[in-house]
């Protein structure tokens, strides 16, 4: 069956600099695949460039979605698609209330009332009482994070992408945003890629392969504990050089 | 259902109603407390619901002189008929103009509207209006401007003169819709005694061939606040010079400014604003914020600060800049399209939440923002 993400040789440049090469992936339906690699190791541009952030130039290679090139099409007709991605840093939104781009991310129109849905994902991630606040606006790391997992959530994807929804986290917001994530991929079939850096993520999400990127290249490999305890011991370097290419 | 019915209101023909209603002139009598209604030179009504009859008066301004004898005091304290040839011209041909006036301690709870149309092609309206919010009164006000559809150019010159006597509070929200013939000239001052608060919205957000206003306030009592709002967007060749003053005279005296200005298709905006201080301490912040849509359109903003004593706190930032293109990219990755990526931020850039308006006038507003923003 074809893999719901092919991403062929993809090399991206940001500012003029190469931030992936030749980087070649495949995600299947259904499936999650954590990304591990140092910080400046193109995991973030890898994601951007899923995404369709413009500022993430695609120079060579292609990402094909459903079987579909993305390359030429803006963010929001791939958002559309089925894609989401949860930022690691996202923008302050100042005038715009958090409960206006929860309907739209919902598909609800600025007049409708929120449903009863959205309302109870704004619970259980406890974000409800942030829903007239301004987007971003002066909320912590953990608020940011369970903000961003709430939207991407509500826009019911094919395929999740979630930027370190680990990191700034505390330990209850990680079990929260977590049992939510791993709820949804299970009961969607959706596939993700997760990238994290502190691994505790693998605590309660279900990930088939874990994939180094290093160096602007993917790495990837079964068992993603096996994978993060390899690195921990001795480094990203290390590990890819004993585990070779997949 | 029955008060609408009722409403004198109706009698006036619908498209002249419908523009009203774009600048928040309610017909619903049950949602407002009193009303003043101008077209050109004529005075159409001049209404106190019956529950705010002896709380408010409401009158034309011409009636108004003819029955309060001590009214000459008022008209031309706060801004001299020479001033330019603008208010000379009011002077000397009186058009029309309204009289409010709050009664001592009465606290209104609806707002109070008043509505000035120019009707007819080439007309040159000159008002003058003064409003007196006596001691411990407060209510709030909703002037709308604007003309009948088919008015392609026209002249409108306003003069307002705003007393807003000790431990009072008013607040005064201007909505003004124009078209790119036409040419306004509002002049203003207010006087704001001790312990009161005057909060001043203006809204300009249809093209105009010219809009140029710079409003003061004195704030000559003690523990006197002063606010001006600005809310502009010039589109389609539009030229607005939209600035506030605000004259710090007594101890303990506070301000606030902020100006929000869009430039698009072609147009300029001036956006000034000056704070002077001349008693201490007191304290004031001017906030001038720009966004230019286009290469065709400019935004000039002047804050200038003038303190003159030592115990004084003046500051202001300002910024004329673009969307930021993280933002645009962040809605778009959420299912927006860059068109409405773009509305949505220009809504929430000017912001007009902020000003506490009624829900219907500020829904109004939100929409017609964002269609402005879409290019329509």
């Amino acid at each position: 069956m074809e893999p719901l993400l092919k991403v062929e040789d993809l090399t991206v440049e940001v500012g003029g600099r190469q931030v992936v090469r030749d980087l070649t992936l495949e995600v299947p339906r259904g499936e999650t695949y954590v990304i591990f690699g140092p910080n400046g190791s193109g995991k973030t541009s890898l994601l951007m460039s899923i995404a369709g952030i413009p500022s993430y130039k695609v120079v060579k290679g292609r990402i094909l979605f459903e079987g579909k090139d993305l390359t030429p099409l803006p963010a929001d007709v791939r958002a559309r698609m089925g894609i989401a991605l949860a930022f690691q840093y996202p923008p302050e939104i100042k005038g715009v209330k958090l409960k206006d781009l929860l309907k739209i991310c919902g598909g609800l129109k600025p007049e409708d009332k929120l449903s009863e849905e959205l309302l109870d994902l704004a619970k259980k991630l406890r974000v409800y009482e942030l829903l007239e606040r301004e987007i971003h606006v002066g909320f912590s790391g953990g608020e940011r994070k369970r903000v961003e997992v709430m939207l991407v959530l509500a826009m019911k994807p094919k395929l999740l992408l979630l930027d370190e929804p680990d990191s700034g986290v505390d330990v209850e917001s990680l079990k929260l945003i977590s049992e939510e994530i791993q709820n949804y991929l299970k009961t969607h079939n959706a596939s993700s890629i997760i990238v994290t850096h502190q691994g505790q993520i693998l605590e309660y999400i279900d990930a088939e392969k874990a994939c180094v990127l290093f160096g602007g290249s993917v790495y990837c490999y079964r068992e993603p504990r096996r994978i993060f305890n390899t690195i921990r011991e001795v480094g990203y370097k290390a590990c890819v050089e004993c585990m070779g290419r997949a | 259902m029955k008060a609408l019915a009722k409403s004198p209101l109706y009698d006036i023909p619908h498209q002249i109603l419908k523009a009203a209603s774009k600048v928040g002139v309610e017909a619903d009598e049950s949602k407002r407390s009193a009303t003043y209604f101008q077209i050109d030179h004529s005075k159409v009504l001049a209404a106190v619901n019956e529950y705010y009859k002896g709380k408010v008066e409401v009158l034309s301004i011409v009636d108004a002189v003819k029955k309060y004898d001590w009214l000459k005091d008022y008209l031309w304290r706060l801004i001299p008929p020479d001033k330019d040839e603008y208010t000379h011209r009011v002077h000397s041909e009186l058009g029309g103009g309204y009289f409010i006036r709050i009664l001592p301690g009465v606290k209104v709870d609806l707002p109070l509207q008043a509505c000035l149309v120019i009707a007819k092609e080439g007309f040159e309206q000159a008002v003058h209006n003064v409003i007196i919010a006596e001691e411990g009164s407060d209510a709030h006000i909703i002037t709308g401007c604007t003309l009948h559809p088919h008015v392609n150019s026209s002249l409108h010159i306003g003069v307002s003169e705003f007393f807003v006597k000790r431990g009072a509070k008013l607040n005064f929200t201007m909505v003004h819709s124009w078209s790119q013939g036409t040419v306004v000239k509002p002049r203003s001052a207010a006087l704001i005694e001790e312990g009161a608060t005057f909060i001043s919205n203006y809204i300009c957000l249809n093209p105009v061939k010219e809009v140029q206003a710079y409003p003061v306030a004195y704030v000559a009592g003690r523990r006197g606040i002063a606010v001006f709002n600005s809310i502009l967007y010039a589109a389609r060749s539009s030229f607005m010079d939209i600035g506030s003053r605000v004259e710090l005279v007594a101890p303990e005296a506070r301000s606030e400014v902020t100006s929000r200005a869009v430039a698009s298709s072609g147009s300029k905006v001036v956006a000034r604003g000056m704070l002077i201080a001349s008693a201490s301490p007191v304290k004031a912040h001017l906030e001038c914020k720009g966004l230019i849509l286009d290469d065709d359109s400019s935004i000039h903003a002047i804050p200038e600060l003038v303190g003159s004593k030592r115990d004084v706190d003046l500051s202001h930032e300002a910024a004329v800049g673009k969307l930021a293109d993280h933002e645009i990219a962040y809605l778009m990755s959420r299912g927006l399209s860059r068109e409405d990526a773009v509305s949505v931020l220009v809504r929430g850039f000017l912001n007009v939440e902020l000003l506490g308006l009624p829900k219907e006038l500020a829904d109004e507003i939100n929409a017609l923002i964002m269609r402005l923003a879409k290019g329509m």
